[in-house]
């Protein structure tokens, strides 16, 4: 019975919500690196491409993708004042050990952490690494789950796009 | 005959809105979800000890979905086992929609009614949480607020029971937590280095008492503080939590308190990371069902104070998991890099990782008082017993040759107390070497090869392992990999087995298949503190996520 309201109340939703290209990022509130609490409605690169990366100290592609990001984070800056959001889901278990990480590599990312998982949650992430990609008017356009050497060349072009004013094909 | 006439409400009602939203041209709102789904085939192999598995195939699968309009949100999920895969627990038996709920945002109070997940602090008095690898869930079913009074007070509550497979625990499980951001609060201090941030958490169980034999507490209350303190590049977190006598099937139905606390300090700079950490705890099991054991109906989340490891044979073989009848760590964490152009570092410079973790058993005094009052033993904060549960010290250096090639070499030593453990086969503690090299080739922009050989070396349990594992990928899209693991230091000469597997898999925006053939070893997989065992197993292994 229990099961029927609720398959009647999504079937509502799913037939109301017109069909969206674009998808905005939920809100929610997690922490910075200074334990803050950092509502994610606030994420915005004024106007410019933003990608928001989820990881954790425990994932080896997820900070292969991000070294190799940081290699090039200079030049993506430069070229298209892209900013990356690196969102941690790390636990109680490594969630200390997240800052001394992230300067230990010196990176220039903003770093958030979602220790239970939120936001991981809101955005409807299964794995880790999961990176999507965000245009000027905060609206997800893109995203890509896991990482192999040589898949932030794809990103990069999308943020390119992104910020010559271009609109990105799914 | 009713869901039909909930169905046809629904549809109409779905009209309407629809009709309502063309008119207005605007938005009704947006849906999202995600999608998992692992099938397994399972093949005869008994030399490996694979269990026959009489259904043949395994799938766990789920869909989540999410819909919010502005400050609503709805979410569920629906979750099918049929039948839950190896290695899961079988209370994991057929479908529902355990996770519903649906949520509103005022400026200042957020209203739950339904499921949700949920921490205090660190977790170390009250965390509601969701591994769905490990098949944990103990997901509230209840009500939660939580709100910000002036600036810089943030508090919560929630009431509920907890999820235990298709069903909910016996015992309620009551909360609230408050924060003080002292920098938000005095606008004096809001540019200040120094940052203080302030917590404390109440949480009680209420659970009937159902044995025949004492006379149990039914309501349990555990109250705890943390602190923040950041300066400059140095910051300290600790907490603390007490709880009142439990007297459970962890703990033997001893009427001892209970108590933990973590601290946590840590100095970084650009180019250099240290954290140091220790933690006590002493009888600090908490369910909300004191007859449950394993992973289950946990209140308190106690992860281990070790490095989560990720090559095979360093993080499945041999893991550490907290005890939370008792036991005191410590773990040491420090990562820097060698300048770029010198000799030492290489001319990308060269990162290094240093880690080292212990844990002993405490040093307590047993009180011979099981028919008075059933205190069980004595101990002090901090003071650690002579029994060693675990040690693991590990290097990690990691460095680019040129444009093409980079090198990792990871050296690992544990000593791993299987006695306490008891996720290995054999009994003894265990001395243990592991040494990994990982070589990645990049051929060009989109093709690349990693290697990695590794080698675990061990007079105990099941001898020496040795691991090959090549991995193709074709950025953006495409992998293929193929492992051998071998243990061929088993002492027993027909145990001397190879563990082949081939593995590909295609990905494309928030979609990933991938399917796998062969051998899979029996391990020990971890998340967080809590372990899964996984059986040995053969066949084909089909997985499927999507995020929309």
């Amino acid at each position: 019975m229990n099961k029927a309201i609720i398959f009647s109340l999504f079937l509502l939703f799913t037939i109301g919500v017109k069909a969206q290209d674009a998808r905005s990022i939920p809100e929610v509130e997690i922490k910075d690196l200074y334990g803050n609490v950092f509502n994610t409605a606030n994420l915005s690169n004024d106007g410019k491409p933003m990608v928001i990366s989820f990881w954790a100290t425990w994932c080896s592609p997820c900070k292969r993708e991000l070294n190799n990001i940081a290699e090039e984070y200079i030049d993506w800056q430069d070229e298209t004042g892209v900013k990356i959001v690196a969102v941690s889901i790390d636990d109680a278990r490594n969630m200390q050990k997240v800052k001394p990480y992230v300067d230990g590599q010196a990176w220039e990312y903003e770093v958030l952490l979602d220790p239970n998982g939120d936001f991981k949650r809101l955005m409807n992430v299964n794995n880790v690494p999961h990176t999507f990609l965000v245009d000027g008017n905060g609206q997800i356009v893109w995203q890509h789950n896991s990482y192999s050497e040589g898949d932030e060349y794809e990103l990069y072009e999308l943020v390119q796009k992104l910020a010559a004013g271009e609109s990105i094909e799914h | 005959m009713k869901s039909l006439k909930f169905l046809l409400a629904a549809v109409f009602c779905s009209q309407f809105f629809f009709l309502k939203a063309q008119e207005e041209q605007k938005s009704v709102g947006e849906i999202h979800g995600n999608f998992d789904m692992t099938t397994q085939f399972y093949s005869i192999d008994t030399v490996i000890g694979a269990p026959i598995v009489p259904e043949k195939l395994l799938m766990n699968g789920f869909l989540n979905l999410i819909y919010t309009k502005d400050r609503f949100t709805a979410g569920l999920r629906y979750e099918a086992y049929h039948n839950v895969l190896q290695g899961f627990d079988p209370g994991y038996a057929g479908t529902g929609i355990p996770f519903r709920y649906a949520s509103y945002r005022g400026d200042r109070m957020e209203i739950t009614a339904g499921n949700f997940y949920e921490q205090f602090g660190s977790g170390l008095i009250f965390r509601s949480y969701e591994e769905r690898g490990l098949g944990v869930d103990n997901a509230m079913e209840g009500i939660r607020v939580k709100g910000k009074i002036g600036n810089g007070l943030y508090v919560k509550g929630v009431i509920g029971r907890q999820r235990i497979f298709f069903a909910q625990s016996p015992g309620i499980v009551r909360g609230a937590d408050a924060e003080l951001n002292i920098n938000e609060t005095f606008p004096s201090l809001s540019e200040s280095k120094t940052k203080l941030i302030l917590g404390t958490s109440f949480v009680s169980k209420y659970q009937q008492d159902d044995n025949v034999t004492y006379i149990l507490p039914e309501n349990v209350a555990a109250g705890g503080g943390r602190l923040n303190l950041i300066r400059g590049n140095f910051s300290i977190f600790s907490e603390y939590v007490y709880k009142a006598n439990d007297p459970s099937a962890d703990n033997g139905f001893i009427y001892k308190p209970g108590q933990a606390i973590f601290l946590s300090t840590s100095y970084s700079t650009k180019g250099f990371g240290l954290n140091l950490s220790a933690k006590h705890i002493d009888n600090m099991s908490f369910r909300s069902d004191r007859n449950e054991n394993i992973n289950n109906l946990l209140i308190t989340y106690l992860p281990a104070l070790t490095k989560q490891h990720t090559y095979n044979l360093a993080a499945t073989l041999y893991p550490y998991a907290t005890q939370p009848n008792g036991e005191v760590g410590f773990q040491a964490d420090m990562t820097f890099r060698l300048k770029r152009g010198t000799w030492y570092g290489g001319k990308y410079g060269t990162s290094v990782l240093v880690n080292f973790a212990a844990a002993n058993g405490l040093d307590s005094t047993k009180i011979n008082d099981d028919f008075t009052d059933r205190q069980g033993y004595k101990t002090n904060l901090f003071s650690a017993g002579e029994e060693v549960y675990f040690r693991d010290f590990n290097v990690e250096v990691t460095r680019k040759i040129n444009k093409s090639l980079k090198l990792k070499a990871s050296y690992f030593n544990f000593v791993f107390n299987n006695d306490v453990m008891k996720l290995a086969g054999s009994p003894g503690t265990f001395f243990v070497d592991i040494a990994v090299l990982d070589v990645l080739y990049k051929f060009n922009r989109t093709n690349s090869l990693r290697t990695e050989v590794q080698g675990l070396w061990t007079q105990q349990d099941q001898g020496n392992w040795a691991t090959f594992l090549m991995e193709y990928t074709l950025a953006p899209h495409w992998f293929f990999s193929f492992m051998d693991q071998y243990n061929y230091g088993n002492p027993i000469n027909s145990r001397r087995l190879h563990y082949p597997i081939f593995s590909t898999g295609y990905n494309s925006g928030g979609n990933r298949i991938s399917v796998s053939y062969g051998r899979q070893r029996a391990g020990i997989f971890c998340v967080g503190g809590v372990c899964r065992t996984v059986p040995a197993s053969n066949g084909v292994t089909l997985s499927i996520t999507s995020s929309f």
